[in-house]
């Protein structure tokens, strides 16, 4: 780690202010993915200010018939709680199936959104549910959130406070994990809101991406076999030892027609 | 409670190590000690046209920064074998690399400062201007018609090495009725011991002695290579420490270059040096295993008698030699081609190769995985192109119990075992017969399900010293022990075999109780110290049981023999009427007797006591040197299920007969069998060291993209022993712990490719290289 000046955080607008009058700072949230980076001595930011003791950040309410999440929620309180579990239980398997119980016990929803790992799970929740993220200074809709691998819209300094998840009809997520790290090589979130069918996409490529053509079909027929015979293309998709993309365009296919199935 | 041989007596170690109170070598402080980081090369092949060191020199605490100029005159990091039967190039490796570097993680500089965050934030600020030269990672490309080379060779080769008749192997391949041909990969692993590589060096002015704290498997192996071959320290001079050592799976018998930079280095800032590998370091510069690439054919007749076995295999030996990188693929792999087979003909020809990657050594089973897993691989396919079922062609070639000691055509002689016996219990509890139920029942629910079998052998107990020497060892393979009874009757036992995980403590204390009957607890096996153990060549090869268990046995024979002698006096009667049993010295046929403790005590009390021709004090050492080899021999029979839309495999049912001769502490008997099996199916399907191709640079090297077994890719597994006894060592015993990385990736990819009915998938058999296998076949 290189040195860097460390302060908590009082309340939102004193982390947006201190933000704000520092030449580099990051966030620290479950610190999952910014410590080992601090550690690796791949970043090197001026100040880390700390989210840990704002309270208004945690925890869960239902609001509007929505679920919505306090960014410094863990993936364990989501996993656990049985005001996500019973409206969407997609979104609890989803938390539950991230890592392990310590990276679950620490890590947190704004942390991994905001990180926008290709492979990471809460982007296909994010927009296979059409979730709304609340920052700081505005809200910004689950479609225009994930810009690019391990981009989002999100300006410097501007916090994410909260993500609100609308009640689906029925969804399902299914995952194939990296069996290394267990991050997504491929997962799917199939929801069904009235009219509204999303698929969403997670680890097949540089960001999550929705499939429309899975989207229309399933809106016509929501049934396994709706989507059974529809693939994305391999083209740009993610390659590594671990899957090529043609494998990862297979898996998409795969994981959809299951989550569909297992929405029921 | 029963603490004696065959007891499942609990680890003394787990109260320290579950408590947090074992003593690795990093949780050793020396008193002033400054921390070493080195600068490893970032890329795989280069010359060095500088290293600038100024800028990091002037860095707050740095105590020193030393480049391989500093270290001329140093000598280079030996390698420990030479395989005969043909030359081997065995170019020098600096301790820091002197003009060039070969492999990312090539040590380039050592940087030591006050404080580790210190010596890093120094390290980054050497200078290193690296003018590349295209890599050869593949052994293909190194042994391309104009390939760059890394030493001052011709070309990238290291040795060519053969073993069999291959006259008499042609012949046989001439009247084969069928030949079974399969190109095999064996892919390389990086060992991953959960404590990562440490070492102290410190030099003591004052008596003008160094010592070497380091996670080392042998210690004493340690201090004769670095002291005798690089630094030119007498033994006397120079203390070699492995204190509590977390796991090695061969890694750590090695010696390396950051020890001989840490000790010379102590000597050259006056104060104690300190390394600690990170994970991302020990990825890349611990010393890997495998990487084989072979061709094997199996010439039968139609009914499926094994007449000729032929194999060309090309080993990677990485950028340098470590010190036992050449007998890995050559003693330890072509012996044991013969398996549990009559073949009567099998010719074996290696070539070794230099690549621009890290250097390859032992890794649990070192060269035995690789034989045994050709050779299941081939005979289950020959069973499948036979139309023979795959249990009933094993038992047709299998060597009849009744002709042990077998004498086979690759060198070794097997001592005992009844391979037939194994295979048969095995299947029965696996209820192979019931397996085509199960798998209509798997194919119900959309499942693929295979079952796969890996007959295996092993050559463990390493060895007799004269065979080492023949075949190229630079060393003896004997062991040693010294067993020190105090005056009140409790023992301390040295011994040169070090723990770094397996239960020594526990097991050597079961066999002085049980021998000396004597309580567990009055028993304390001490280890790792060259000042305080007599000598000792280490612990790998499973050998520690067989050789160490072995030495200790006969310092025990001595005790015993003193013993009676003082007994006999102290009795009153002839020495040769003495027995001793359970504790106690007793004239045959009368209830005279004396108890082992008062023996002990005259013998440091001598009042009473036969000084004119005995000494006082009961002290024994010995040395043991094995007479042969030891031969576990075993059968492990694998289920699995395959997603055939995924590739993912479940592995369902694992069941194990192992031969390990007599069993000391079934508990730690059934440990090692779990953590081998867990070991050969990470290899086998989860596991791979992958480089880049054209950068050589490491695409595995953290835990997120390595990925090793966890819990729940393993089933439950049923394991048993059978036991014929070692005829040739005083416990009866043949060593078990590299059986299950020796049987389990044949037997696992044995049913993966049952299940999705293909001749091959390279392992890992990973879900898409199933799929892809699945998908192909379909292509058909
Ligand atoms: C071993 C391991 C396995 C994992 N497996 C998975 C997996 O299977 N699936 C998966 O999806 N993830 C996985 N993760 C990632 C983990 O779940 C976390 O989601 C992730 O590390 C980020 O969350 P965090 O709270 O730890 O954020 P931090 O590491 O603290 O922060 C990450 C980044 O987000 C920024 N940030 C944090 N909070 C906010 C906020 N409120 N507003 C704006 N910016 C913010 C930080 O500045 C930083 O740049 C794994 C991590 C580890 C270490």
């Amino acid at each position: 780690m290189y040195e860097f000046n460390y302060r908590r955080a009082s309340s939102v607008s004193d982390a947006v202010a201190s933000s704000g009058q520092s030449d580099d700072a990051s966030y620290l949230a479950g610190g999952m993915t910014l410590i080992p980076v601090l550690k690796f001595r791949l970043a090197s930011p001026s100040d880390i200010i700390d989210l840990a003791g704002l309270g208004e950040l945690k925890g869960i309410r239902t609001e509007n018939g929505a679920v919505v999440v306090g960014a410094m929620t863990t993936h364990a309180e989501v996993a656990g709680s049985s005001e996500v579990r019973q409206p969407i239980p997609a979104l609890a398997d989803l938390a539950e199936s991230i890592g392990d119980p310590q990276v679950r016990n620490r890590g947190t929803i704004g942390g991994s959104i905001a990180n926008a790992d290709p492979a990471a799970d809460y982007p296909a929740a994010v927009v296979g549910l059409g979730a709304t993220v609340h920052t700081n200074s505005r809200t910004i809709g689950a479609d225009d959130f994930f810009t690019d691998m391990f981009e989002t819209a999100l300006e410097p300094g501007e916090l994410v406070t909260a993500v609100s998840f609308p009640v689906p009809d029925r969804a399902a997520y299914m995952k194939f994990p990296n069996p290394a790290s267990r991050y997504a090589i491929v997962g799917v979130m199939v929801s069904q809101s009235g009219e509204e069918v999303r698929v969403a996409v997670t680890g097949a490529g540089g960001s999550v991406f929705r499939v429309p053509e899975m989207e229309q079909a399933l809106a016509v027929n929501f049934a396994p076999e709706a989507v059974a015979g529809i693939s994305v293309s391999a083209d740009g998709l993610n390659e590594d030892i671990h899957a090529s993309p043609e494998y990862r365009a297979h898996l998409v296919t795969v994981m959809a027609r299951r989550a569909v199935a297992a929405a029921g | 409670m029963d603490t004696g041989i065959g007891a499942a007596v609990t680890r003394k170690e787990d109260f320290r190590f579950l408590t947090g109170q074992g003593n690795y070598t990093d949780d050793i402080a020396r008193p002033g000690q400054a921390h070493a980081v080195f600068v490893r090369s970032v890329v795989a092949h280069a010359n060095l046209r500088s290293v600038d060191t100024e800028a990091a020199s002037a860095m707050p605490g740095v105590v020193a920064v030393f480049t391989g100029d500093d270290l001329e005159g140093v000598g280079g990091v030996p390698c420990g074998f030479a395989p005969d039967g043909g030359p081997m190039n065995e170019p020098p490796r600096p301790v820091l690399a002197q003009g060039k570097v070969r492999f990312v993680g090539d040590m380039v500089a050592m940087v030591i400062a006050e404080t580790l965050e210190q010596a890093r934030d120094a390290a980054e600020a050497v200078d290193v201007d690296y003018n590349e030269i295209p890599a050869v990672v593949s052994m293909e490309a190194a042994q391309a018609e104009g390939a760059p080379t890394l030493h001052d060779l011709d070309d990238n080769s290291c040795f060519s090495w053969g073993i069999g008749d291959a006259e008499a192997t042609d012949a046989a391949f001439a009247r084969a009725d069928h030949v079974t041909t399969l190109e095999l990969v064996n892919n390389r692993k990086c060992p991953n011991a959960i404590e990562p590589r440490a070492a102290i060096g410190e030099y003591d002015s004052a008596h003008d002695s160094y010592t070497l704290y380091t996670t080392s498997q042998n210690p004493h192996v340690i201090r004769l290579l670095m002291g005798a071959f690089v630094l030119g320290i007498p033994e006397h001079k120079l203390r070699v420490v492995s204190p509590d050592v977390g796991g090695g799976f061969g890694s750590k018998i090695p010696h390396y270059p950051e020890e001989i930079a840490v000790t010379w280095a102590g000597k050259q800032v006056g104060r104690p040096v300190k390394w600690t590998a990170e994970r991302t370091e020990s990825f890349l510069s611990d010393t890997h295993g495998r990487d084989h690439i072979t061709r094997v054919e199996l010439a039968c007749t139609s009914d499926g008698e094994f007449l000729g076995l032929r194999v060309h295999t090309q080993a990677n030996m990485g950028a340098y030699l470590s010190t036992f990188g050449p007998l890995i693929p050559t003693y330890l792999y072509g012996t044991l081609l013969a398996g549990l087979y009559t073949t009567p003909a099998i010719r074996c020809d290696v070539v070794g190769v230099f690549t621009n990657t890290a250097p390859v050594d032992a890794e649990r089973g070192a060269g035995r995985p690789e034989a045994t897993f050709l050779l299941e691989r081939v005979v289950e396919t020959a069973a499948r192109e036979l139309g023979i079922d795959p249990v009933e062609l094993r038992r047709r070639n299998f060597i009849p119990a009744d002709a042990l000691p077998y004498q086979t055509p690759v060198i070794v002689q097997y001592d005992s075992g009844n391979y037939e016996g194994v295979l048969d219990r095995a299947a029965e509890a696996a209820d192979y017969a019931g397996f085509a139920r199960r798998r209509e029942e798997a194919r119900s629910r959309g499942r693929l399900r295979g079952i796969g079998f890996a007959g295996y052998i092993e050559a463990c107990g390493m060895a007799p010293s004269n065979i080492a020497g023949i075949i190229g060892a630079r060393a003896g393979l004997f062991e040693a022990a010294q067993v020190r009874v105090h005056p009140t009757g409790s023992v301390s036992v040295y011994t040169g075999s070090h723990s770094h995980g397996q239960g020594h403590e526990t097991t050597f204390a079961q066999i002085v109780s049980d021998r000396l009957g004597i309580p567990f607890e009055n028993v304390d096996v001490v280890h790792g110290d060259t000042d305080q153990i007599p000598f000792g060549m280490g612990t790998y090869g499973s050998r520690s049981l067989a050789v160490g268990g072995s030495a200790i046995c006969k310092a025990l024979d001595k005790i015993i023999a003193k013993g009676k002698k003082i007994a006999a006096h102290a009795l009153e009667a002839g020495e040769s009427d003495i027995d001793f049993e359970s504790g106690e010295f007793r004239v045959r046929g009368t209830d005279k007797s004396v108890g082992f403790g008062d023996i002990a005590l005259s013998a440091y009390v001598p009042h009473n006591y036969p000084l004119e021709e005995l000494e006082p004090g009961l002290d024994e050492g010995a040395f043991y040197d094995p007479a042969n080899f030891t031969f576990p021999a075993g059968c492990h029979i694998c289920e699995v299920e395959v997603d055939p839309e995924t590739g993912t495999t479940q592995i369902v049912n694992w069941n194990a007969v192992d031969d390990f001769g007599k069993i000391v502490n079934p508990m730690i008997v059934d440990g090692q069998v779990h953590g081998g099996i867990a070991h050969g199916v990470g290899q086998a399907m989860l596991e791979n060291c992958a480089y880049d191709e054209e950068s050589g640079q490491l695409l595995s090297g953290s835990l997120t993209d390595y990925c090793i077994p966890r819990a729940d890719d393993l089933p439950s597994f049923h394991i048993e022993t059978t036991e014929t006894p070692c005829p040739h060592n005083p416990l009866g015993v043949k060593g078990c712990g590299e059986a299950g990385a020796i049987a389990a990736p044949a037997a696992l990819i044995n049913a993966i490719t049952d299940a999705i009915g293909v001749a091959h998938v390279d392992m890992p058999a990973t879900p898409e290289k199933v799929w892809a296998a699945l998908q192909s076949a379909q292509g058909e």
